[in-house]
């Protein structure tokens, strides 16, 4: 089991995909769940939304950012090779009905994230405006599957070099002038949610966000993954990892997120030197 | 009094060696060094051999406690080990961990004029003594029935359950979350106490027996148990454990640096973030420790923080050194460490710096009043009594309350307003046909004793009903 059948780089090689053999994981996963996933015996257990998921082929699909250790760890990983450990699925799916008009946004690694969400929206005859988002056009990725998912897709780029010039939060300004908007999904890096939650504010529409702090064992046992939503406190792992985006306590997320900054880049450096 | 008795009781209690503590508080190997075969055949020598032994009667699976300590005081330590098999399954584990002050030792007759047998030191005896010397013989097994039990976590009561079911001939497969057997006999109970060594020798010896082990699994999540009814399993137990980490519900508790109990065992445990970063997995090591609460949980964490190098480490605790729920020797292993205690103390609030790092707590002293519901008396805060203790790490071990990922898949199983699930005393059945359930998941937090003592009884009913029916 956790056989990796597929590897891709993507965006530059910041960014891998891995298809994974998980047939019990892949019969059960709906859109919005999570895996952990530990990579060896002396490894630390790193939740991954799925990207996508195969029940016939029995295999998921997770895309991720290398970002420390961990994850150079998982890029170092080749076809034919295992992760030795992957639980789920965890956390409860994203809650999908046809709504109208629903504005799905991503940025970075988050866009593989969003894609089944967007594409099982359109699927129950949802018109879905996609707005996609990345610091350059080589950090893009899913481009061409987000657009087949969506009715109507935006790209941007922090530096104009593809796309729109400029944040995801621009397109959506304009989206929610024009159209009758009943949901937006934003999946993407904390600061970004936290803006396109603060545009919608405004504009009084509903908006789901996908939580990522950190986790240890994702099935409500240790509550490190906790987070401030209307002033409550909430597991990610059992409670979301969807909550409304409105009543989250971003800057304590953000600040939650760098409790192992120190060691992270300790073990990274370690890691790159071996 | 006839000259034999008196003899006896001029053999003192032999005390267990251990690992000097000033050693051994920045080590994580074991604490006691166990009995040599002379101390053992020297303490079992005190034992009365009562007609009616009370140490049984405090056991809550009523081993044959005079019967295995004859014969380790004649020297057959494989027939005393195999005594022992006969009620119960881990003797290692519960030579360690059982708080035998109030059970086996706690009735045992010398402890009324004097020190009670060393019960506890004895069984760990003669279960290393098998682990490490013994044949390798397996307890015999009955025919096998064709029947499936699954079982549902693999802590100590579902160990027991395996155990006893796969030895009366029934096909036994054990579903866990994490990606290792043993429960909190692996992400909570540290190194320092029970290394994990002996929890996978346990479980091996189960696997020899036949019992499958899926690690990874998820039942509720990545299966479901009428699923599991589907593939063909005759009987479901769920021994899952308590797992819903409480909190204060105070200003500040999200703060880095502050960890509930179960996060700060697990890293370090199962984990292995002590050997970070030849571990991957991180763990913030104060130097100022701050520990809530005042159970074993709580002795091990502010244990676990003194050995990754802490300064100073301090138990808080709203109540007095006599209510107490920690096991004596916990306590007296803690203090002998340097732990700090400050009783009749509640935190208020945490607090941080910029970067939301914990810097303070605040407390507030207590006094004790009235008795409460639980027959202990109430803490009552004395008012402007506030004061501030500095520190960097916060550990939250206030008990844990019910885990809702299972039941809350399952709704045709009753659970009650804590959210544990409802099950016969005595025989562990649920209100789902078919299944059992036992362990903190029923009773609420409590022991690794209890626990198999709530598996043993649900193993005897779940092979009443696969041989004649719920």
């Amino acid at each position: 089991m956790f056989e990796i059948l597929e590897r891709q780089d993507m965006a530059d090689g910041t960014v891998v995909l891995n298809e994974i053999s998980a047939p019990l994981i892949a019969k059960k996963a709906k859109p919005g769940q999570f895996v952990i996933l530990k990579a060896n015996e002396t490894g630390e257990r790193i939740p991954l939304t799925m990207a996508d998921t195969d029940p016939n082929k029995g295999t998921i699909t997770i895309i991720y950012q290398i970002v420390g250790k961990s994850t150079a760890l998982f890029k170092s990983l080749q076809v034919g090779e295992r992760f030795q450990d992957v639980i789920g699925p965890l956390g409860e799916p994203t809650h999908i009905e046809k709504l109208g008009t629903v504005v799905c946004v991503g940025g970075g690694t988050g866009v593989a994230v969003l894609h089944p969400i967007t594409r099982r929206m359109k699927e129950i005859n949802n018109n879905v405006i996609a707005i996609i988002g990345a610091r350059n056009k080589d950090l893009l990725i899913l481009e061409d599957k987000m657009k087949a998912a969506s009715n109507e897709l935006h790209v941007c780029t922090d530096d104009g070099s593809y796309g729109h010039h400029g944040f995801v939060t621009d397109v959506l300004k304009d989206v929610l002038e024009k159209e009758d908007v009943k949901l937006v999904v934003a999946i993407g890096p904390v600061p970004m949610m936290k803006f396109v939650c603060s545009v919608t504010e405004k504009y009084k529409v509903k908006t789901f966000v996908s939580l990522n702090p950190i986790m240890v064992d994702g099935t409500g046992m240790c509550g490190c993954c906790r987070v401030s939503v209307g002033g409550k406190t909430r597991f990610a792992c059992i409670d979301g990892p969807e909550f409304d985006g409105h009543k989250v306590d971003f800057d304590e997320l953000m600040q939650r997120l760098q409790a192992y900054k120190e060691q992270e880049s300790v073990a990274y450096e370690k890691f790159l030197h071996e | 009094m006839t000259e034999k008795s008196s003899k006896k009781e001029k053999i003192p209690r032999q005390p267990m060696p251990e690992q000097d503590s000033q050693i051994r508080k920045r080590n994580f190997e074991e604490v006691p060094l166990g009995y040599t075969k002379e101390l053992a055949v020297k303490e079992a020598e005190r034992c009365l051999q009562c007609k009616k032994p009370s140490c049984m009667e405090g056991c809550p699976v009523s081993v044959d406690i005079p019967g295995f300590i004859k014969s380790i005081k004649e020297g057959d330590f494989a027939k005393a080990v195999r005594k022992i098999w006969e009620r119960n399954a881990l003797p290692a584990v519960c030579g360690r961990v059982c708080p035998q002050e109030i059970q086996c030792e706690g009735k045992c007759i010398l402890g009324k004029k004097g020190d009670p047998v060393a019960i506890g030191n004895l069984e760990k005896f003669v279960a290393d003594m098998e682990r490490e010397h013994g044949n390798g013989d397996l307890p015999p097994k009955s025919a096998l029935t064709g029947k499936r039990i699954a079982v549902v976590g693999s802590g100590p009561s579902g160990l027991t359950v395996a155990g006893d079911l796969v030895l009366k001939g029934h096909e036994v497969t054990i579903f866990e979350a994490f990606h290792k057997p043993g429960g909190v006999l692996v992400y909570g109970i540290p190194e320092f106490r029970l290394p994990k060594e002996i929890v996978y020798s346990e479980v091996n010896t189960l696997e020899k027996l036949g019992v499958k082990v899926e690690c990874n699994t998820v039942v509720g999540k990545t299966v479901s148990m009428d699923e599991l009814f589907e593939q063909g399993y005759d009987a479901i137990y769920v021994g899952v454990g308590a797992g819903l980490p409480r909190f204060l519900n105070i200003q500040g508790e999200n703060l880095i640096g502050i960890y509930s109990a179960n996060e700060y065992l697990t890293r370090a445990n199962l984990m292995k973030a002590y050997l970070f970063p030849e571990y991957d997995t991180p763990l913030v090591r104060g130097k100022d420790v701050v520990v809530f609460g005042a159970g074993n949980v709580a002795m091990d964490s502010a244990r676990t923080a003194m050995r990754l190098g802490a300064d100073r480490v301090r138990i808080v605790y709203r109540r007095s050194r006599d209510e107490m729920p920690a096991r004596s020797a916990e306590i007296h292993h803690a203090e002998e460490e340097g732990i700090e205690f400050f009783l009749l103390t509640a935190p208020t609030r945490f607090l941080g710096d910029g970067n939301a790092r914990l810097t303070d707590v605040e407390c507030l002293q207590m006094k004790l009043g009235e008795p409460d519901e639980s027959g202990r008396r109430r803490p009552i805060p004395i008012e402007g009594s506030e004061f501030k203790l500095e520190c960097d790490l916060a550990v939250i071990a206030v008990g844990a309350g019910a885990n809702p990922l299972l039941t809350k898949s399952t709704e045709d199983l009753k659970i009650n307003k804590w959210g544990y699930i409802v099950a016969d005393p005595e025989s562990g059945k649920t209100m789902k046909k078919g299944v059992w359930a036992g362990g903190d998941i029923v009773s609420g937090q409590a022991t690794v004793i209890l626990a198999m003592g709530a598996g043993r009884k649900a193993s005897d009913s779940i092979h009443q009903y696969l041989t004649w029916g719920w």
